[in-house]
Parts: C-alpha cells; sequence; structure tokens
C-alpha cells in the first residue's frame, strides 16, 4: 500500500440531451491505493456508474462530456490518452464487472473461447496457451474446466456471474471497476461470489472500486467508503469510520433508513423528500433540501470537503464547525 | 385529457422524427400528394378527359406541359387526376388491411394457445398463395373496378399486418401492467382494446406507413394488366400501360406515371424509415 | 373467529417441455385480520406464485383456499368479480406494472371506473383523495409514469390498490426495486395504511431484513416448499432449518467490524421439475443423510413454529422429548 494507484481531481461529467443538460458528475476527488479496495456507495442517479464509466473511457461519446478534471493512473491522465492507448490498458490493466451478468456474455461463443479471446487480445500467446490460462481462471473462479466448452445459457445466473469476473480478471488487471456486481443475484449466491471476490483480491492483490447501493455489501469487502449524493462525493473515510462514525447527515440518514436485522426498532426513519433533479441541481448544498439540520448558510453557497480526521472527509457546513 | 394524450404521443413521435431529414421532406411530399389530389380540379390545366386527336403525341410546350398523349389528352392533367386514384389504392386498401389485421393479429396474440394455432395456420395457408395472384383472382372475380382493386389489395395485404400486430401484442401481454389490469376486475375486452392495442400499436405504425407505398405500387401494376381503375380514368398504372404502345417512339408518356410512382412510394418508405427510429425507444436517449 | 384467510394444502403446477414443475407444492397457512404474513425465499422458490394464486391471477392445480370463512377455490365470474375488490395486489416493479399510455389519475380512476356506480365527479374526487393518502402531490395528476421516480410510481401501485377498499393485500415485492431511502418511506407508509384500515398483508420478498419490520408471522420457502413458518421474533431468535439459517446469514449486515459467521451453502438452487420425494434442500444441505430422503413434513416444534427437516432436533441440539404435534 501507498502509492496511488488511481487518481481522480476535481471531476466532473455532463450529459447533453436535447432538451436539457445532466449534471451527473460534479467536482469529484478521490485515490485508490494499490491493494486498496473502495465502495461507491450512493442511490440510483448519484453518479456512481458514471465515474466509472469516465475511468474506463467508455461514456457515451454523443451525450456526455467530460467538463474537468484529470484522472491519474500509475501517473499518467488517461483523459489525456488517445483511444488506440486507451485500448492497451482497457481490460488489461484496467477491467470492469457489470451488473447484469446476463447481457455481457455473448450467447452464441462458448465462455472458454470469450475468456480465451480476451487473453489473446491483450498477449502475444498461442491458441493453446490461452486456453490453458482461460481453464485456470474458471478454476479459480470456482468453475470446473471442463465446462471450457459450454455456452452461456448452460450457466445459472451465479455462474455467470462467476465467468464475467474470471474474465475480468483474465489479463490480471491492477484495477477492478466492480458495478453492482451481485445485484442481480439471490442473497445465498451473493455471499457466495462475495466470499470469492474477497479471496481472489486477497490472492492477486488487485485493486477494487465497487459501485453498490448495499451498504451490507461495503462493510463485507470494503477497505473504505465514498458516499455519493447527486454526482458528489458527501464523506469519504475508512470503512470503521463511515459506519461507526458517519458525519454528514445523508450518510446517517441512509444508515437509519436501512432495515438490519440486528436492531429492533419498530419504524424506519427515512430521509424525507427525494434527490434533486440532476438536470436543475441546487445553489447550495445539494442536501439541503432534505437536511434536517440545514440553515441559511447550506442554501447559499456548497459547501468545501472538510478533513475532520486524516482520511475522513465530510463535505458539510455543519461539520466544519463542529456543530453535531 | 383524452385530447392531452394523444397530442402528447404525436408530439412525442414528431420531436423524434424531426431529427430525420429525409422522413420529413417525405412528410412533405406525401401531403403535397394528398392536397393535389383534393385539389385536382383546381390545379389539372385541361380535364382529364378531353381529347384533341390533331394534337396527339405533342412534345411539351407551354400550352401541354408535358406533352400529350395517343388520343392528345394533356399528360399533366392526367397526372394530377391519376393522383386522386393512387393515393385511393394505397390508402384505402391498408386501411382495410389494417384494420383487419390489427383484429386478428391482436386476438390471436392475446389469447394464444388453439385460437393462435388456428389463426396462424390459416394465415399459413392464405399466405401460400402468391399475393398478386391472389389479387388478379379477386380482381377478375370481383370484376374490374377502383373499389375491388382496394379489396382485393387489402387482402392481400393483411397477414403481414396481422402478424406483426400477433408479434407486439405477444410482448405487451406479458407486461405486468396487464395482470394488474386484470387484478382490478378489467374484462378481457377492456384490457386489448385499452391496454394492448395502444401499446402494441408501434411497430404497425412504420408497416401500414410502407404498406401505402407497396399498395401504390401494386395498385398500378394491377391497373397496368387491366384489373385496376378503368379508362378513361386516368391512373398512373393504367396511363403507363396506355403508353406501352407509343413507348419507342415516346418513352417519356410512360415515364412521368413512372416517376410519379417512384417518389410516392420511395416518401412512404422513407417516411416509414424514419417512424421506426421516431418510435424505438432504445433510440431515444 | 375465523381468520381472514386459510390456504390447505395449495400447489400449483405448470407444464412445461421439461416436465412438470412444481412452483407451489402442498402449502397451508392461515391469516388473521390485521395481520401481516411474510413469505421469504430465493428466486424460484414459488413466493410469486403463491401470491398470485391466492389472488385467482392464475388457478389452483390442488387445495383449498377460504376468504372470511368461504370456501373460494373455484369462484364464480360473479364471485371472482367481488373477491377481486376484496383481495389486492401491490406488484413489484414499478415500472412494468403500471400503463406507459395512462396518467396517474386516469391509472389511480380506472378501478373505480371498473367498479362503476360513481358519478364521474364522484370518481374525481375519490382519485384526489387516494392520490393524498399515499402522498402524491396534485401536481402529478396528468403526468405518465415515465415521467416519474421508482417511489412515486410505487405509490400509484399503492393507491390503485386501495381504490377498492380492499381487506387483503398481496404484496409482491413492493420495495425491492426502490432506492433505500424512499423504501424506507414507502415501508412506512405501508404501516400506517395498515394500522388506519385495519389491513391484512402478505409480504412477498427476498429481503429478510425488509420483512423484519413488517411481519408478524413469517414463511420460508425453498422450491415451492414451506421449510420453516414461525412468528416473527422466533423465526430470528430460534432458527431451525438449514436453509433458514443459511439464508440469514446470507445477508450481509451494514455494520462494522462484521463478526457474524457466514454460513455458505454451496450450490445454487434449481428448478422444482418433476421432484423427488425427499427434502427438496438436500443437494446444498451440509447436514443431508439417507433420511432426508424421505418425504419431510412440517413439525410443530413449539407454538405456531413449524419447521419441514427430519434432523432439526440434531442440528440445534435440542434434547427436551416434548410431545410432537404433526401439522398435515
Amino acid at each position: 500500500m501507498g502509492e496511488n494507484l488511481l487518481e481522480i481531481k476535481n471531476l466532473s461529467v455532463e450529459y447533453h440531451t436535447d432538451d436539457a443538460v445532466v449534471y451527473a458528475v460534479n467536482n469529484i476527488s478521490f485515490e485508490v491505493k494499490k491493494g486498496e479496495s473502495i465502495g461507491l456507495v450512493g442511490e440510483t442517479g448519484a453518479g456512481k456508474t458514471t465515474i466509472a464509466k469516465s475511468v474506463l473511457g467508455i461514456l457515451p461519446q454523443l451525450q456526455a462530456k467530460i467538463k474537468s478534471g484529470e484522472i491519474y493512473f500509475e501517473g499518467n491522465d488517461l483523459l489525456k490518452l488517445s483511444e488506440k492507448e486507451m485500448q492497451k490498458i482497457r481490460g488489461n490493466k484496467i477491467a470492469m464487472i457489470f451488473q447484469d451478468p446476463m447481457t455481457a456474455l455473448n450467447p452464441i461463443e462458448t465462455v472458454g473461447f470469450q475468456i480465451a479471446e480476451a487473453i489473446k487480445r491483450h498477449n502475444k500467446i498461442k491458441r493453446q496457451e490461452a486456453r490453458e490460462r482461460a481453464e485456470d481462471m474458471l478454476e479459480m473462479v470456482g468453475i470446473p474446466g471442463e465446462r471450457y466448452r459450454d455456452y452461456p445459457h448452460e450457466f445459472s445466473g451465479g455462474m455467470k456471474q462467476r465467468v464475467v469476473i474470471a474474465m475480468a480478471l483474465a489479463c490480471n488487471p491492477e484495477l477492478l471497476l466492480a458495478d453492482e456486481p451481485t445485484t442481480a443475484l439471490d442473497v445465498t449466491i451473493q455471499a457466495q461470489v462475495l466470499d470469492m471476490m474477497r479471496n481472489l483480491r486477497q490472492k492477486l492483490n488487485t485493486s477494487v472500486v465497487l459501485i453498490t447501493h448495499d451498504f451490507g455489501v461495503v462493510a463485507d469487502f470494503c477497505d473504505s467508503v465514498a458516499v455519493t449524493y447527486a454526482g458528489e462525493i458527501v464523506e469519504r473515510g475508512s470503512v470503521d469510520r463511515i459506519f461507526n462514525n458517519p458525519k454528514h447527515p445523508y450518510t446517517q440518514g441512509l444508515f437509519e433508513s436501512i432495515p438490519r436485522l440486528d436492531s429492533n426498532e419498530n419504524r424506519l426513519k427515512p430521509i424525507k423528500g427525494l434527490m434533486p433533479d440532476p438536470t436543475h441541481l441546487p445553489e447550495g448544498c445539494r442536501f439541503a433540501e432534505r437536511c434536517p439540520y440545514a440553515t441559511e448558510e447550506c442554501t447559499a453557497a456548497p459547501p468545501e470537503a472538510y478533513e475532520i480526521e486524516p482520511g475522513h472527509f465530510v463535505k458539510c457546513f455543519k461539520v466544519k464547525e463542529g456543530e453535531k | 385529457m383524452k385530447k392531452k394524450r394523444k397530442q402528447s404521443r404525436l408530439r412525442e413521435i414528431w420531436h423524434q422524427l424531426k431529427k430525420n431529414k429525409m422522413a420529413v421532406v417525405s412528410l412533405v411530399v406525401l401531403i403535397v400528394l394528398v392536397l393535389i389530389a383534393i385539389f385536382a380540379p383546381l390545379l389539372a390545366p385541361y380535364s382529364y378527359s378531353e381529347q384533341n386527336v390533331l394534337n396527339a403525341n405533342a412534345s411539351p410546350s407551354a400550352e401541354h406541359l408535358l406533352g400529350t398523349d395517343d388520343l392528345g389528352r394533356d399528360i399533366l392533367s392526367r397526372l394530377i387526376y391519376g393522383t386522386r386514384q393512387s393515393l385511393q389504392m394505397g390508402i384505402f386498401s391498408v386501411a382495410i388491411g389494417a384494420v383487419i389485421g390489427i383484429i386478428v393479429g391482436s386476438i390471436s396474440g392475446y389469447f394464444g394457445s388453439w385460437v393462435d394455432n388456428l389463426c396462424m395456420r390459416l394465415l399459413d395457408i392464405y399466405q401460400a398463395i402468391p399475393m398478386f395472384l391472389l389479387c388478379v383472382a379477386l380482381a377478375a372475380i370481383l370484376g374490374p373496378s377502383l373499389r375491388n382493386a382496394i379489396i382485393a389489395l387489402g387482402l392481400g395485404v393483411v397477414p403481414g399486418f396481422a402478424r406483426i400486430m400477433r408479434a407486439s401484442v405477444m410482448t405487451v401481454r406479458e407486461k405486468e401492467y396487464i395482470e394488474a389490469a386484470k387484478s382490478i376486475n378489467c374484462g378481457t375486452g377492456r384490457i386489448i382494446i385499452k391496454h394492448i392495442i395502444p401499446n402494441a400499436i408501434g411497430p404497425m405504425i412504420v408497416q401500414i406507413t410502407m404498406g401505402v407505398g407497396s399498395c401504390i405500387l401494386s395498385g398500378a401494376a394491377l391497373s397496368f394488366i387491366g384489373l385496376g381503375v378503368q379508362p378513361p380514368i386516368p391512373e398512373w398504372g393504367t396511363m403507363i400501360s396506355e403508353a406501352r404502345s407509343v413507348m419507342r417512339q415516346y418513352p417519356t408518356q410512360a415515364l412521368y406515371p413512372g416517376i410519379c410512382v417512384m417518389i410516392s412510394v420511395l416518401a412512404c418508405n422513407l417516411l416509414g424509415d424514419g417512424l421506426r427510429d421516431a418510435l424505438d425507444p432504445r433510440l431515444k436517449n | 373467529m375465523t381468520p381472514l384467510l386459510e390456504v390447505k394444502n395449495l400447489k400449483k403446477y405448470f407444464k412445461t417441455a421439461g416436465g412438470t414443475l412444481h412452483a407451489v407444492d402442498n402449502v397451508s397457512f392461515t391469516l388473521d385480520r390485521g395481520k401481516t404474513l411474510g413469505v421469504v425465499g430465493e428466486s424460484g422458490c414459488g413466493k410469486t406464485t403463491l401470491g398470485r394464486t391466492v389472488l385467482h391471477l392464475t388457478n389452483p392445480t390442488d387445495g383449498e383456499i377460504f376468504f372470511e370463512g368461504n370456501n373460494i377455490t373455484n369462484p364464480s365470474k360473479h364471485e371472482l368479480k367481488k373477491l377481486r375488490e376484496d383481495m389486492q395486489i401491490i406488484f413489484q416493479d414499478p415500472f412494468s406494472s403500471l400503463d406507459p399510455r395512462m396518467t396517474v389519475s386516469e391509472a389511480i380512476m380506472e378501478p373505480l371506473l371498473l367498479k362503476g356506480g360513481m358519478s364521474k365527479d364522484d370518481m374525481r374526487e375519490q382519485t384526489r383523495k387516494l392520490m393524498d393518502t399515499v402522498g402524491l402531490a396534485e401536481r402529478f395528476e396528468h403526468s405518465y409514469p415515465h415521467e416519474l421516480d421508482g417511489g412515486r410510481r410505487q405509490r400509484i401501485g399503492i393507491a390503485r390498490a386501495l381504490a377498492l377498499e380492499p381487506k387483503f393485500i398481496v404484496c409482491d415485492e413492493p420495495v425491492s426495486a426502490l432506492d433505500v431511502s424512499i423504501q424506507a418511506q414507502v415501508i412506512n407508509l405501508m404501516l400506517d395504511l395498515q394500522e388506519e384500515r385495519g389491513l391484512t398483508y402478505m409480504f412477498v420478498t427476498h429481503d429478510l431484513s425488509v420483512v423484519k419490520y413488517i411481519s408478524d408471522d413469517i414463511m420460508v420457502m425453498y422450491l415451492g416448499q414451506v421449510v420453516e413458518k414461525a412468528p416473527a421474533e422466533e423465526l430470528f431468535q430460534n432458527t431451525l432449518h438449514p436453509y433458514s439459517k443459511a439464508l440469514l446469514s446470507a445477508i450481509a449486515v451494514p455494520k462494522y467490524p462484521n463478526d457474524t459467521k457466514r454460513i455458505l451453502i454451496e450450490g445454487e438452487i434449481t428448478s422444482p421439475v418433476d421432484p423427488k420425494p425427499g427434502c427438496r434442500f438436500m443437494a446444498r444441505c451440509r447436514y443431508a443423510c439417507e433420511e432426508c430422503k424421505n418425504p419431510q413434513r412440517l413439525v410443530e416444534h413449539a407454538p405456531g413454529h413449524f419447521v419441514s427437516c427430519c434432523r432439526y432436533k440434531e442440528i440445534n441440539n435440542i434434547r427436551e422429548n416434548k410431545e410432537e404435534k404433526v401439522n398435515e
């Protein structure tokens, strides 16, 4: 650990549609250390997936505009690289797992062939060698190597997600972007897949950016957490800090509104209201409208991210003033 | 409130369609054609049947912009009047085909099982007969006239419409809101009319537009072999047929109605293409 | 007092190309007025089919259903119409359960329109009231579903279900498509409505932590069968069936450090096509033995706590020699 593998600085991304501009990601900064696993947590529309797509350079070209920011990966700004250079990184040094394993695999090719293809794309090796490595990858994610010749439809949902993970890890990437990798799976299968991913991460020392809406998965898998809201990171810190000492009112509200097995409350405490429309973001703090502590100051101008403890950042005026 | 809904759907389609220049041009062409058909008596410089044998097969001149045919009738006037017959053939036959097709397709798609099997096998048998032969046979039995040609063409396009409607209905049928409608005591008739057809009609709109083009074409072909519109009433197909005898000496006489057919069919197809894109939710951003 | 709903040995089989699919197999339960029954299980366990069958959205293959003491297993057309007014459903996916071509008020008004006997103005008035009840602002009256977010859409679904003033509502994963902060709002709304109107819920979900908040009784299903049934508190404190245990421990609890030991079960759920007579969980169960190949039945371990496992006593180290009551 120590050195930063990925460093995102002041990234802002907008989507331009016919009638409006969607402010999807606004001035986000965070870094991922080598071997670290960071959880990007937030609700639908918080901009989590857009961040991952920006890193990989696969934003829809016609609508998406990267307004500002830098994304440093091993010291190079990915946003300045040409498409050809990006192709060498994509799938090789940075890989991504998508939410839906059903659509991520080509239904008319065998799974083994698809993994071998992924390996051959970035390595000059013979077909036989690629094949052997693909079989190893399958074994690694807990699928017998004999199933190399099977087609995706012959696998169940959890197995398919394992294949997708095997494909992503085939080139031994430095960084893995996992976008809700277990959301489409049943709980018992989710537990299996998470368990497997945790073991692989330790074995391969891959850095992971895990995108999820589920704090339970984060507690299980991540070293640090970034809580996103309306395209911003409102709070960031170690898992321990965020779970046991959350400071931002939104983080606190989220924890209170999750139904928990380990509590005996009869009622949930929801956060009132809705996330602001990403085409008309409020001037001040984006959460002010729903925040129980909001004052005039909050609606006037957006707060900075204050570092209240080493590595624990909170975007809230109240925290700075130490009022809470 | 009902009005508001219709408008908003149309506006939505128009909003998407606007982006496709070819489709907009095609729409304009079709509107112009319809206007020509409606106002033919005002636009045409001569009557379509006014003969002047002394001035037969004349070249274009100031009096006769496109010249005259072998009976000395003004070609431009005949083309203008011919628009009426051709468009009627296209529009009315598709209307017949679409109405029957939507009914058969909806019933077949919604009920499934043996109803579906019965309908589909009947259509299979029906489709095994070449459409043009069928039209020829029908027109021959009913007697050659504009009305009978329209009926023949309309019946000929039913299977295509029915199949598309069926496929579309079958996807809508599986949607949860259909089950939701059942759970609040919605009867079968109301489910089909209120929930299924409005949501399944999208692909049909495209097919209908393109169908108009192909029916104009088939109508012209029917008239060409004498089973459609009867002389002296002008129709583009009939005009090509009549020009056949003098094709060697005066090829333009066949060329003009040919161009008219081509333009109208092309316009229909391009508009259909544009509508398909406009209606496809995957292409929306 | 007769229970509001009583289901006896309900079966729903589907014929498929591969054989007969036992979607719901021999499920029995009773549900009292004003209570909530949570039905929990993973995809393919038959929980959704169970809800649909009780409501007669599909017809049961075998078994009996009683509503307010009346046998409603094979209702006539007229009886079914009446039943649909008493029994309603809230769907999982607020995106696909609303007709995209109907505005909010049209969608909520539709059940009233179908019931008949109301003037246009009364219906409009009633629609406004319903929108108010579920917390939808009047300005959304003429909006289309696709213009609204998931939470608001689910509120439309709830308003529609309430329109006919039912006594019993099947809630089919009503919050699993929603974000957590919105999910909590909707759950609270449903609890409030239950209190105000004395509603009875059958709450179908895969999420045990949600079910804990809303249920009085919980039924755990696996491949079409009930493996464990107990009052909510009891089930969480004294889980008996190996599958329920695994399900419970598989939930990722948002706590750090999290010291709960995971029970990982091997393999994946299969489909219940022509199942063998024995325990259906056997293939994935670490305690499986020869005895498990015999048909299992629900045994009442404690009052109201039923479990369908022949080895549950050994597994849970239960020594006392209580008289067992057998539940058929």
